[in-house]
């Protein structure tokens, strides 16, 4: 018997703004217990919300990124439930009249094992306002309970999507492209540990092309891995209960990281009576089509619309197009070298994906730390154009400049120990820093035709055996005449000047 | 001095005659002669009070003095006061010592206005009556065997004894006009959004409208001044040019066209406030009003929509009540659930309770559609019914409330009886309404009467201007309760 696993995803992303969604108290992470708590947060006596601008052009930047019907009247919500990190007993939310409709997000799941990559339209259900609660804290008060609300009344978008994923790898897959489309288009900054991007999955199972089975809801996913793990558990344990002739109950359920499984939060007899009804406090959000117009204006072009246009304009290969445009930063930065480098897409791609990546990886930096700018890699990518220097060569400049960028990030020091040369403090577009390095370091290619001539002279006259062996037909010795010549040359020589001078005079 | 208008008080001030701590003073030593028996006040502080009036008494004589500066008003106690105990008439609250101002008050420190003290109320103002304040029920200066009506008891019977200059209300379903026909005073509960709701404790938000009680419409109009205005702390405030509601005060009145809705003078009503009533129509009539019959088909059906969507408010706007962070907590308790249960059974009377159930219930899964939807659209017919009813009129005028005061604990049991003492109030705020309230005369029992004026929206200054006009031609308002008399 085969089954289907169905995953619907209820993503909250923390939106960016500064201050709260109903008052003016701070956002920031990490401030001490309750000191972001104003009287609005507090909830005290008489106190009421007054809605933040920048929260709703948030939401409005979302649903444009994902085709989503921007309603032009919604309406906030109260869900009332007691609890003591929910200081008003309800929480402001959306509810009939959410503020975006229907969208879809297209997704590309990566290969994996038999299975090869492929691409998958999700579609997104609605996208609404609400405000987060504070926390709890159960530790460190001798069997009491510790309210901190600096995080109550946050702007969260919770993005909630179709049941139109078939397994963890899909639902995944989502999560990833929602997390770098939030990231891309400035709501939220996507930081998992502090939970500004958090999933909940409705996981249910069926046998192919029947009726939806019954599902249960695990809570609060904050990482990648975790919502993979507890899919996977979830899922299985859903077969098995079905397989021994149980039935599945509605229910919230919880991952344990630990143990690797799901448990039991409530049952849907538990389930809450929410008593939703719109919130007399606030008037129903009208968005009048200039400001959706006005936001539009700000968006920045779209990862999947770079894609298209790095595979079709800059003959990318999709692998190229797709890790160039895994984060803003990326792809900003390969849009600069390139603008300087411009028709050498495919090195400038090579250089961002391989070279840069690989240091970034190194040293534990994400590309927003990237020490060096993208003008030094471009004047790196110039001298490799103009046979200034070979790909090595550059290599080596590179890594002198990262070093260096990274040590002057250190000590705020713009004079560079020797043998490293001064590098600019701008790091704007200055040949001297890179041509000061490749000169230092001497680095600088042999291009002059005669002196490379002259080497392969030397070579030849110096070696008549290889040589007759290679005129009488053993081709492969062609690369020893070349590992001669560029030690002779001390590495300098241009490659393909020699190949071309070497190939000349061996067959001559 | 105790009898003057606040116009008169602010000349006597700006003149020096008396200084606002004197006259403070004064108000101070008649509210602990005649607060006792009355139990107006929940909160008198004399050190803040005369704090005020030293700092009014500065400005007096810097020359900066508003038409409030000095002058001694109270504050109903559902305003959060800086500093001042805010009990809302709750045990829950009885601990509550406010860290902020409501707009309403500082709008009235800002031009200097001296609060004597937070004003008795009905608990979180739910009631009509006075009864359910956890402090104790407030007398009628009239008849102590009376009640002063609420919610805003406290501040119509301290203003008709004269312990105070004017005072504050709300106003959620007559709670400023039905105390002031009760009590024999001015009231008048703006348009919905004239005055911002900020610090003001949440009884129903979308009904909730502060207002101001006083001696006469001259009185209102002055506190009016003071208290409405655009705040952007509250999203229902209205963005709207501020104006002067004294400005039409001195109008004549020939050509005002009254309308008199026919459902307001049919069963219910008390024929001592019928007469009065239609003694008045005759009074504006000699004025040079006209007068024609208008009617509000669904104005029968705004007690029972009010008890459908003003409790499903207050089930929510009560919620913040927990015990956790201020306010009542259970000395004793298990679990949180535990914790919760007992401070709110503790924290709050019978008749919020009942409210939170009531409102809890009909926001509930399965009767959400068949009470609150149903009622919102009853209330946009009654809405319309006015909007109709305008066209004919400029101002409706009627009973405020079907009788004279009641005897303390007549209703108290009967809260049917008791909600229909708002019968043609209710209807003013569902449809967000200015209405006020002016004394009229007495009933069988020599007990006040009240004229209630419905104003088309932002038609304060007109319905100020028709009060104040009949209050040139009568003297109903300057009466004084026997007891009260004592001017020194």
């Amino acid at each position: 018997m085969t089954w289907e696993i169905v995953i619907g995803l209820e993503v909250h992303a923390q939106l960016s703004t500064n201050s709260k969604i109903f008052c003016g108290a701070s956002t920031a992470f990490g401030a001490e217990p309750n000191t972001q708590a104003d009287a609005v947060s507090l909830a005290l006596p008489g106190v009421l919300p007054v809605l933040n601008r920048g929260a709703v052009e948030r939401a409005i930047k979302f649903g444009l990124a994902t085709g989503a019907h921007i309603a032009p009247r919604s309406v906030f919500a109260r869900k009332n439930y007691f609890y003591p990190d929910l200081p008003k007993g309800y929480q402001i939310s959306q509810f009939d009249l959410p503020v975006v409709g229907n969208g879809a997000l297209a997704i590309h799941v990566p290969a994996s094992g038999k299975q090869a990559a492929y691409e998958k339209t999700v579609r997104i259900t609605r996208a609404h306002l609400e405000e987060d609660a504070g926390k709890s804290l159960h530790e460190d008060f001798h069997g009491m309970t510790g309210i901190d609300l600096n995080r109550a009344g946050t702007p969260l978008l919770e993005i909630v999507s179709e049941p139109d994923m078939r397994s963890a790898a899909e639902a995944v897959a989502y999560a990833k492209t929602l997390h770098t489309l939030v990231r891309w288009i400035g709501i939220c900054d996507g930081n998992m540990q502090e939970g500004s991007f958090r999933c909940d999955a409705n996981v249910s199972v069926r046998h192919p092309g029947g009726e939806l089975g019954t599902r249960r809801e695990i809570k609060n996913l904050n990482s990648f891995r975790f919502l993979e793990q507890a899919i996977n558990y979830e899922a299985q344990w859903q077969i098995n209960t079905l397989e021994n002739g149980d039935a599945i109950h509605q229910a919230t359920v919880l991952f344990d990281p630990d143990s690797g499984e799901t448990r039991m939060m409530r049952s849907k007899e538990e389930a809450h009576d929410y008593r939703y009804f719109p919130d007399p406090d606030l008037l129903p959000l009208d968005i009048a089509p200039q400001w959706i117009e006005e936001v539009r204006a700000t968006l920045p072009e779209l990862p999947q619309a770079k894609q298209a246009r790095y595979v079709g304009e800059l003959s990318l290969s999709a692998y190229d197009a797709g890790m160039l445009t895994a984060s803003r930063e990326m792809a900003d930065f390969f849009e600069t070298v390139l603008a300087a480098v411009p028709k050498d897409a495919k090195l400038c791609a090579n250089w961002i994906i391989g070279e840069l990546n690989a240091q970034l990886n190194r040293d534990g930096l994400d590309m927003a730390q990237c020490p060096i700018t993208p003008q030094q890699l471009a004047d790196i990518l110039k001298r490799i154009t103009d046979s200034t220097i070979s790909n090595a060569g550059a290599k080596e400049v590179f890594r002198t400049m990262w070093d260096a960028m990274l040590k002057r990030g250190e000590f705020n020091s713009i004079i560079i120990s020797a043998p490293s040369p001064q590098i600019s403090a701008s790091g704007s577009s200055n040949l001297t820093d890179v041509d000061a390095i490749i000169e230092a370091r001497g680095l600088k290619q042999v291009s002059d035709s005669g002196a490379i001539e002259k080497i392969v002279d030397e070579i030849i006259s110096a070696n008549a055996d290889k040589v007759a062996e290679y005129r009488s037909g053993k081709d492969k010795l062609f690369g020893f005449f070349v590992g001669l010549a560029m030690k002779a040359s001390k590495g300098k020589a241009n490659p393909a000047q020699l190949n071309d001078i070497l190939k000349r005079k061996l067959n001559g | 001095m105790f009898n003057s208008s606040l116009r008169q008080l602010g000349a006597v001030l700006r003149a020096k005659k008396i200084s606002s701590v004197e006259l403070t003073q004064l108000y101070l030593d008649r509210i602990a002669r005649l607060n006792p028996a009355l139990n107006a006040y929940i909160t008198l502080d004399q050190e803040k009070s005369l704090a005020q009036a030293r700092a009014a008494d500065e400005r007096l004589a810097n020359g900066d003095a508003t038409d409030l500066t000095g002058i001694p008003i109270a504050q109903k106690d559902i305003f959060c006061a800086r500093g001042w105990l805010t009990t809302c008439g709750s045990k829950m609250l009885h601990n509550f010592v406010s860290p902020y101002d409501a707009h309403v008050i500082s709008q009235f420190n800002d031009a200097g206005a001296v609060n004597l003290g937070k004003t008795n109320m009905d608990e979180f103002a739910m009631g009509s009556s006075n009864e359910t304040s956890y402090y104790g029920a407030v007398k009628n200066p009239w008849d102590e065997s009376r009640v002063p009506g609420g919610s805003s008891g406290g501040t119509a019977a301290a203003v008709a004894a004269r312990l105070c200059a004017a005072a504050t209300g709300t106003d959620t379903g007559g709670s400023i006009r039905q105390p002031a026909a009760l009590c024999g005073i001015s009231g008048l509960k703006p348009t919905y959004g004239v005055v911002s709701r900020y610090g003001m404790i949440a009884f129903a938000s979308s009904l909730d409208q502060a207002g101001p009680m006083g001696r006469s419409a001259e009185d209102l109009a002055l506190l009016l001044n003071t208290m409405a205005g655009f705040d952007e702390r509250d999203s229902t405030s209205l963005q709207r040019d501020r104006e002067d509601y004294a400005r039409d005060l001195a109008q004549p009145l020939d050509g005002l066209r009254i309308g008199l809705p026919r459902e307001f003078f049919a069963e219910g009503l008390s024929s001592d406030v019928a007469q009065a009533v239609e003694a008045a129509i005759a009074e504006y009539k000699k004025l040079g009003a006209t007068v024609v019959e208008v009617s509000l088909p669904n104005s029968g059906l705004s007690v029972p929509v009010y008890y459908v969507l003003a409790p499903a408010e207050a089930s929510s706007n009560l919620s913040r009540f927990d015990g956790v962070r201020y306010g009542h907590r259970a000395p004793d308790y298990g679990d949180l659930a535990d914790m919760y249960e007992k401070s709110r059974a503790q924290g709050f009377g019978a008749e919020v309770k009942r409210r939170i159930m009531i409102g809890t219930y009909v926001l509930s899964h399965g009767y959400y559609d068949a009470y609150y939807l149903q009622a919102q659209k009853i209330r946009r017919l009654i809405a319309q019914d006015f909007t109709d009813a305008f066209r004919q009129c400029d101002v409706i005028m009627g009973p405020t409330s079907p009788s004279t005061a009641f005897k303390l604990g007549e209703k108290s049991d009967d809260p049917v009886q008791m909600y229909l003492s708002d019968i043609y109030t209710i209807a003013v705020n569902l449809a967000g309404l200015p209405g006020m309230s002016i004394p009229c005369g007495f009933g069988a029992d020599n007990m006040p009467v009240g004229l209630q004026i419905i104003g088309n929206y932002f038609g304060e200054a007109r319905m100020l201007n028709a009060a104040h006009q009949y209050q040139l031609a009568t003297d109903w308002h300057s009466r004084t309760p026997q007891g009260c008399k004592e001017t020194t």
